[in-house]
C-alpha cells in the first residue's frame, strides 16, 4: 500500500498527479498497488509526502515529483527501498517526533472518510464516554481540563458551556466557527479535511453537554475541500447512528449542517458569524447579550472554534487531568501552531503551551527559508503584535504574550527576515482592517483608512512628528472605542512595529511612545 | 434653524426605547436615578439630567452601538462601554464626563469630521452639529484623505434627497425603514470605508422599494437625508475640493 495525502496543501503541490503517476506506473509494471489517500502530516515542505507502511512503520519519500515515480519503483519503494527522496521512518522525522499530538494524532495516518479507521485509532471513545455521563459532568470535565477557546479570545470553554447549559430556552444551538481567516493559519482546515469525524465528535459532545439539538458549521468559502469532507462525514455519521434522532439509541438527538461563508474576515467574529448564519449581512452585534444566552436565532448558542471542539474528544476519552498535565500557567493542553512566512520548514506543530518562539522557529522551522536572520515575527494572525528577535525566548502562553501586548490568537506564526519593511507591514495592518471592517463602528470603519494614510505620510517624511502623534491618538481611539476586536486590535501590529522598528518609519528610536509596553 | 426644529419636539430623546421592568436604581455622575430593568445606561443618564452625546441612538429605535460617542465609564469595569448598549444594573456608578472620555469622544469626532464637508461643519443644523457644539470638536488633524464628498446626491425622490457626503453611516435610516416602517427598502452596501447607505440594490430612491414614508428622513442625525422643501432655490452639494 502507498499513502498519498489529499490535503489542500498537498494537492496544491501536485499530490493528485503523484497519485496518478503511481497508479499508472503500477499498471505499466503489472503490480497490484493500493493507493490510500490520507490526510497530511502537516510537514508541508515535504509535500507531496508519499508513505509506504513497512514492518518498521511507515517510511516516507518527499517531496515527490510525478516524474520521479518510475525511479521510486526502481528503488523498490513499495518495500521501503532507498531513494534520493527517502526520509526514513516518518515518525522519526524530528519535526514530527518532538510534537505532542493530542488533536492531530491521526493526521497523515488515516483515510479521513473512513469511520472504521477513525474508530480503530481511538475515534468516538470521547463521545461514548460523554454519553455515559450526566451532561453536567461532561461540562465539569471540560472545565477541569482548563481548555480555553482556540479561535483567539482564549475564553474558558467550560464556563461557556456551563452558561449555555444553564440557560432555559425552547432550543439551543452549537455553532462551529470554521471561518479561519487569519493569515498563515490552517489548523482548522487540516482538522476539517483530514479528520472531520473528530470535529463532529467534539460538536456532538458539546451539544450533549449543553442540551443543544442542532448545530451549524460555518466554513469559509475558500475551503471547498473542507466543506465536501464535512458533508460526507456527516452523512456517514448519520448512517451509523451517531448523528440524528436518538444517537446510539439514547434520548439524545442532534444533527448539524454546514454553512458556507461569502469571503468576509469579520464573519470569524462570533456575532458577525451568527448574523451571517441567520442569512444577514455579517455585522457585529453588541454584547451583552452574550451568544451563550441569546445567540443564533435568539437562542442560547455554544460558539466554539474548530480546534477547541477538536480538543474535546481527547479530554473526555483520557480525562481532564491528562489534558491539563500539558501546558503552563493558565494555558493548559496543546496548541496546533502553524508556522508560515519566511521559514525553512513550514507546517503544523502541535505542542503543549510553554514552547518558546525560538524553539518553534529555529528547532522546528529551521530558521528562515532565505537563510537570512529573523528580524520580526507576527504571532496570532493579522491583528497580532510583531515581535523583534529579542523576544524569541517568550513562551507560547496566553498570559506571557499578553504581557508584551501580543496574543497566541489562533496559533499562527509568520516569520520575516531582515529584508522586511516593517512600516509597510504596519500600513498593511491598517489597510487590511479597512478592507475587512464590517463598516458598523466609526473607529474601525473610518479610522483604519486614516491610519493607513498617516503611515504613508510618515514614511514619505511628511510632517513625521505630527503625523506620528496623530497616529498614536488614532490607535488609542481604535483600541478603546471600537465595537469589536477587529478595530480594537488593528493598532497592535502598528504600535508594535513602531516600538521595535521605528527606523523603518524614518523615526528616531528615542521617540518611542511611552504608553506602548 | 435646527434649534427651532428641535423645539417643536417637546419630549426628550432618551436614546433608547423605554422598558417595562422592575425598578433599578443607579447613579450617573453622582445623581441617583431609578429606571426600569432592561433600560440602557444612556436612558438612565438622560433621565438623571446627565444626557450623553449620541449619534446612532434615538429612542424610536433599538440600540445599535455604532457611533461610539456615547462611551461612559462604569465603576469596577474595564474600558469604555457604549451607554446605549449597556443595560443598567442596581448600584451601578456611571460617569459620563471625564477627561479620558472627552479625549476618546474628541478622537471619534475627528474621524467623523475627516469625512464630512468642511464648509458644513460650522453653522449647520443637525444632531451631528449639536454634538460638534457639545464636544467642542469642529476640526480634524488628518489632512486630506480618502472621502465620500464627491458621491452624487440622489434627488430622485420628490420629497427628500440623500446627500452621501453628509452620511455618517449610523444606519438610523436603515433601522427606521425596518423597525418603524417595516419596509426594508434600505441597507448598507459594501464594507469598511466603502460602506454606504443604498436603497434596494443600489438604485435611486424613487426606483427602489422606498414608499416615501419619511421615517428615514426623520431619523437621520446629519441631514444627509433631508426634506427638499427646506432648501429654497435648490440644494447645494458639497465641494470635494474642500476636503
Amino acid at each position: 500500500m502507498v499513502c498519498v495525502p489529499r490535503d489542500s496543501t498537498a494537492l496544491s503541490v501536485g499530490a493528485d498527479a503523484v497519485a496518478a503517476a503511481i497508479a499508472a506506473e503500477a499498471v505499466r509494471r503489472g503490480l497490484p498497488v493500493e493507493i490510500k489517500r490520507t490526510s497530511s502530516r502537516g510537514l508541508f515542505w515535504l509535500e507531496p509526502l508519499v508513505e509506504v507502511p513497512t514492518a518498521a512503520g511507515a517510511v516516507g519519500y518527499g517531496p515527490v515529483e510525478p516524474e520521479e515515480v518510475p525511479g521510486l519503483f526502481e528503488a523498490g519503494f513499495l518495500q521501503g527501498g532507498r531513494h534520493s527522496r527517502s526520509l526514513g521512518p516518518v515518525a522519526q522525522i524530528p519535526f514530527l517526533a518532538r510534537q505532542e499530538r493530542l488533536i492531530f494524532g491521526r493526521a497523515g495516518v488515516t483515510d479521513p472518510q473512513s469511520l472504521a479507521e477513525y474508530q480503530a485509532h481511538g475515534g468516538l471513545a470521547g463521545l461514548r464516554r460523554a454519553l455515559s455521563m450526566a451532561p453536567a459532568a461532561v461540562v465539569d470535565e471540560v472545565h477541569a481540563s482548563g481548555l480555553r477557546g482556540r479561535g483567539g479570545a482564549a475564553f474558558p470553554t467550560g464556563i461557556k458551556w456551563r452558561t449555555v447549559a444553564g440557560a432555559q430556552a425552547p432550543c439551543k444551538y452549537v455553532a462551529v466557527n470554521a471561518d479561519e481567516g487569519d493569515s498563515g493559519t490552517y489548523s482548522d482546515r487540516m482538522v476539517m479535511e483530514g479528520d472531520p469525524f473528530l470535529l463532529l465528535e467534539g460538536m456532538a459532545i458539546a451539544a450533549y453537554a449543553t442540551g443543544a439539538s442542532h448545530g451549524y458549521i460555518y466554513v469559509r468559502s475558500e475551503y471547498p475541500h473542507a466543506v465536501a469532507a464535512l458533508e460526507a462525514a456527516l452523512a456517514t455519521l448519520r448512517a451509523a447512528g451517531w448523528y440524528g434522532a436518538r444517537v446510539q439509541g439514547s434520548d439524545f438527538s442532534f444533527d448539524a449542517e454546514v454553512r458556507v461563508g461569502a469571503g468576509a474576515y469579520i464573519c470569524g467574529e462570533e456575532t458577525a458569524m451568527i448574523e451571517s448564519i441567520e442569512g444577514k449581512r455579517g455585522m457585529i452585534r453588541y454584547k451583552p447579550p452574550l451568544p451563550a444566552l441569546k445567540g443564533l436565532f435568539g437562542m442560547p448558542t455554544v460558539v466554539n472554534n474548530v480546534v477547541s471542539l477538536a480538543s474535546v474528544p481527547a479530554i473526555l476519552d483520557r480525562g481532564a487531568q491528562f489534558y491539563a498535565d500539558y501546558g503552563m500557567g493558565r494555558s493548559r493542553g496543546t496548541l496546533p501552531i502553524q508556522l508560515a512566512g519566511n521559514v525553512k520548514r513550514a507546517g503544523l506543530v502541535e505542542k503543549a503551551f510553554g514552547v518558546t518562539l525560538r524553539e518553534l522557529i529555529e528547532d522546528f522551522g529551521g530558521g528562515t527559508r532565505s537563510g537570512r536572520p529573523v528580524r520580526a515575527v507576527q504571532v496570532g494572525g493579522p491583528l497580532g503584535a510583531y515581535f523583534d528577535a529579542s523576544l524569541l525566548d517568550l513562551p507560547l502562553d496566553y498570559e506571557a504574550l499578553a504581557q508584551h501586548k501580543g496574543m497566541a490568537g489562533h496559533g499562527g506564526i509568520v516569520v520575516f527576515d531582515d529584508t522586511v519593511d516593517m512600516a509597510e507591514q504596519a500600513r498593511y495592518a491598517m489597510a487590511f482592517c479597512a478592507i475587512e471592517s464590517c463598516g458598523k463602528c466609526t473607529p474601525c470603519r473610518v479610522g483604519s483608512t486614516r491610519g493607513r494614510e498617516l503611515i504613508e505620510r510618515i514614511v514619505r517624511g511628511e510632517r513625521p512628528r505630527e503625523n506620528h502623534a496623530q497616529l498614536l491618538k488614532l490607535c488609542d481611539v481604535m483600541e478603546n472605542a471600537s465595537l469589536c476586536a477587529l478595530g480594537g486590535m488593528a493598532p497592535w501590529p502598528v504600535l508594535s512595529a513602531l516600538k521595535y522598528f521605528p527606523e523603518d518609519f524614518g523615526l528616531p528610536s528615542e521617540r518611542q511612545p511611552a504608553h506602548v509596553v | 434653524m435646527w434649534s427651532e426644529l428641535r423645539a417643536l419636539r417637546e419630549d426628550v430623546d432618551y436614546g433608547t426605547p423605554p422598558r417595562d421592568g422592575e425598578a433599578v436604581t443607579l447613579t450617573v455622575d453622582g445623581v441617583p436615578v431609578t429606571v426600569a430593568a432592561g433600560s440602557s445606561v444612556m436612558l438612565a443618564a438622560a433621565a438623571a439630567g446627565r444626557p450623553v452625546v449620541k449619534l446612532c441612538a434615538t429612542d424610536m429605535l433599538e440600540a445599535f452601538g455604532s457611533c461610539r460617542v456615547c462611551l461612559v465609564e462604569i465603576e469596577g469595569r474595564r474600558g469604555f462601554p457604549a451607554s446605549c448598549t449597556t443595560p443598567v444594573e442596581p448600584g451601578m456608578a456611571v460617569r459620563t464626563d471625564t477627561p479620558r472620555l472627552a479625549e476618546l469622544r474628541a478622537g471619534v469626532m475627528e474621524l467623523y469630521l475627516s469625512d464630512f464637508p468642511a464648509e458644513d461643519v460650522l453653522g449647520g443644523w443637525s444632531e451631528l452639529h449639536e454634538v460638534i457644539a457639545t464636544t467642542g470638536v469642529s476640526s480634524h488633524r488628518y489632512g486630506p484623505g480618502e472621502n465620500h464628498l464627491a458621491a452624487p446626491v440622489d434627488d430622485s425622490n420628490p420629497y427628500f434627497l440623500f446627500d452621501p457626503a453628509k452620511c455618517i453611516v449610523c444606519s438610523r435610516c436603515v433601522r427606521a425603514c425596518e423597525e418603524v416602517q417595516g419596509t426594508f427598502a434600505l441597507t448598507i452596501q459594501g464594507r469598511g470605508f466603502e460602506s454606504k447607505v443604498v436603497a434596494s440594490q443600489g438604485e435611486p430612491f424613487l426606483d427602489s422599494e422606498c414608499v416615501s414614508c419619511g421615517a428615514c428622513v426623520q431619523a437621520c442625525p446629519t441631514q444627509s437625508l433631508v426634506e427638499k422643501s427646506l432648501f429654497e432655490g435648490g440644494y447645494r452639494s458639497a465641494d470635494p475640493a474642500q476636503a
